[in-house]
């Protein structure tokens, strides 16, 4: 299919009905103790100390290429979960979502092991991404400039639980944002470190969304959402509160938060 | 198409018109997306797997490593850790207890340390195999990958842990009067079908355990039993002298004692054909691929459900 950038009307994703209820065990409300564990047990037959979270309640979007969607909503509202519900990481419970290609988070935090060296969590990282062996060779230099770790000395062949909290940070970052992607979506939160290295991971964000088809930010700051999305869902308790251009929604939700 | 007739510039509130009064699935249908998060077919998980491979071979060397890195005597202890267990049991079970039951010595020794080793090959990939996805959530909601990556890695893992139990298992059959022969080139068939089959019962583990993360609580129980029924401080056959056969048949074709039998008979001088069941080789591998082939299918048919808290 010839592919035609310029064209707004082309889906990338879509979210039919979507539900995602998290299962919590041993939460259940109540006495904490074994017995009382153990009463429930006898009680209730399938419920198990289950205790569910709806966590988003029936959200319908469709999102086309070249849009630039910012996700909005008090903490707890639901926005990372639609996330990782849009990525196909998340199971939901009723409803679907259609994906052009392969939506990715961007983050990689989960793989990286502390006690290893950040040299072997840049290959271990990028493996995981899903990068080849060759891609990861042909990048390594690059994300170990861009995380700007061994400015201060050859810190790189050091195990990463060495490191300040912000040097990890910086390296995770700059690991994430080695690989492209087709739909990508960025969780808030992002921008770490200090000054200088903010400046440039926002630089390599606006560089990524230029590559990406489609992009999702998630994040608490208007100033960044009206910087970089043309298009706003805003999120309230799981349920989608309002959907539409960045000016007006903004203008609401900041009416609504009491700013 | 018809799209093309809007200007560039990006118009979010309105649809675009022809796509007017489809349903959600039509509209996917008509630009051919597909469902996020679907399993694929066995065939393409395959080859999914495939192009994960290297992912899967860091993965598993990368736990290795960080379970010593804190150690001051490092990697050393990948070694040092199987030597010790085997010192335990040898003084339990071969001074204490005097399991041996009439085995000599130089045999008997190196057949409880085989027995500890290839048992615990199987019983820490069970371990890793119930924790590989309940254990590893955030990186099953974090990143796409075919999921059954976590417990072959984990498998392989406790496979290059063996085989640097293995260094000590040659120090100790030497040291008891087994010296390498040609017999030892068995060990290479063993070591892959015992790995085939603990890889298909971690991925069964797995599936289980993603359900059901109690099972963590449960299973060294089961393990323990287990491994007391597989003969591993002592021999089946001697053991049950004067009860019934079929227990004793039972017994050694499971597949723990299979699996050791055969590490036993390649490695120990004084151990023979005579010691093991009929019919030992088609056992090894008719556990291994029964495990292997129903154990992947078993995990493949739940993958879009990993992960679901």
């Amino acid at each position: 299919m010839a592919e035609q950038r310029a064209d707004a009307h082309i889906p990338t994703v879509i979210a039919d009905e979507l539900h995602i209820v998290y299962r919590v065990n041993g939460a259940k409300s109540g006495k904490g103790s074994a017995t009382a564990a153990l009463s429930r047990i006898m009680k209730r037959g399938e419920e198990r100390g289950v205790r569910k979270v709806h966590a988003v309640r029936g959200v319908s979007f469709v999102a086309y290429r070249g849009e630039a969607i910012g996700l909005i909503g008090s903490n707890g509202s639901g926005k990372s979960t639609l996330l990782r519900a849009i990525a196909g990481l998340l199971p939901p419970e009723k409803g679907k979502v259609f994906t052009d290609g392969q939506p990715s988070l961007l983050g990689v935090n989960a793989a990286l092991m502390n006690d290893l060296t950040g040299e072997r969590n840049v290959i271990l990282g990028g493996l995981a991404m899903g990068m080849t062996r060759e891609q990861i060779k042909e990048r390594y230099q690059g994300i170990v400039d861009f995380s700007g770790i061994n400015e201060k000395g050859d810190f790189i062949t050091l195990p990463m639980r060495t490191y300040s909290s912000g040097m990890a940070a910086r390296l995770r970052f700059s690991i994430a944002a080695a690989k492209d992607h087709d739909v990508l979506m960025i969780d808030e939160a992002l921008a770490t470190g200090d000054r200088k290295f903010q400046k440039r991971s926002e630089d390599r964000i606006r560089e990524l969304r230029k590559e990406a088809g489609t992009v999702f930010l998630v994040s608490h700051n208007n100033k960044s959402i009206r910087d970089t999305c043309n298009r706003v869902l805003w999120l309230e308790r799981g349920e989608l509160r309002m959907d539409g251009p960045t000016d007006e929604v903004l203008k609401e939700y900041e009416k609504f938060t009491g700013k | 198409m018809s799209e093309t007739t809007h200007d560039g510039s990006v118009a979010v509130s309105a649809p675009p018109s022809p796509d007017e009064g489809l349903t959600a699935a039509q509209l996917a249908a008509k630009y051919g997306l597909a469902v996020s998060g679907a399993r694929p077919s066995l065939f393409e998980y395959v080859r999914q797997l495939w192009d994960r491979r290297h992912f899967i071979l860091a993965f598993s060397r990368a736990k290795l490593t960080a379970q010593y890195s804190q150690a001051k005597l490092g990697q050393l202890w990948q070694v040092a850790t199987p030597l010790l267990n085997a010192a335990v049991y040898f003084f339990i079970f071969g001074v204490i207890l005097q399991a041996d039951r009439g085995m000599p010595r130089e045999v008997y020794i190196p057949f409880l340390v085989t027995g500890v080793f290839v048992f615990t090959f199987t019983q820490s990939s069970v371990m890793a195999g119930v924790r590989a996805i309940s254990g590893n959530l955030g990186l099953v909601r974090a990143l796409h990958f075919p999921r059954a990556s976590l417990p072959i890695s984990f498998a392989l893992q406790q496979l290059q842990q063996l085989l640097y139990s293995m260094i000590v298992l040659f120090v100790v059959a030497i040291g008891f009067g087994s010296y390498p022969k040609l017999s030892w080139v068995l060990i290479l068939p063993v070591l892959v079908l015992q790995f085939l089959f603990n890889t298909g019962l971690a991925l069964i583990m797995a599936r289980a355990g993603a359900k059901t993360p109690d099972l963590a609580q449960l299973m060294p129980f089961v393990m323990r039993t287990w491994m007391y029924a597989s003969g591993v401080m002592f021999s089946i056959p001697i053991m049950l002298k004067g009860k019934p056969d079929w227990i004793a048949t039972v017994l050694q074709w499971n597949p723990a004692a299979v699996y050791m039998d055969l590490m036993r008979f390649a490695l120990i001088d004084g151990y023979d054909h005579t010691q093991l069941p009929d019919h030992v080789w088609a056992a090894a591998a008719g556990w291994a691929v029964l495990f292997a082939v129903g154990g992947f299918v078993y995990f493949w048919k739940a993958e879009e459900r990993y992960g679901r808290g």
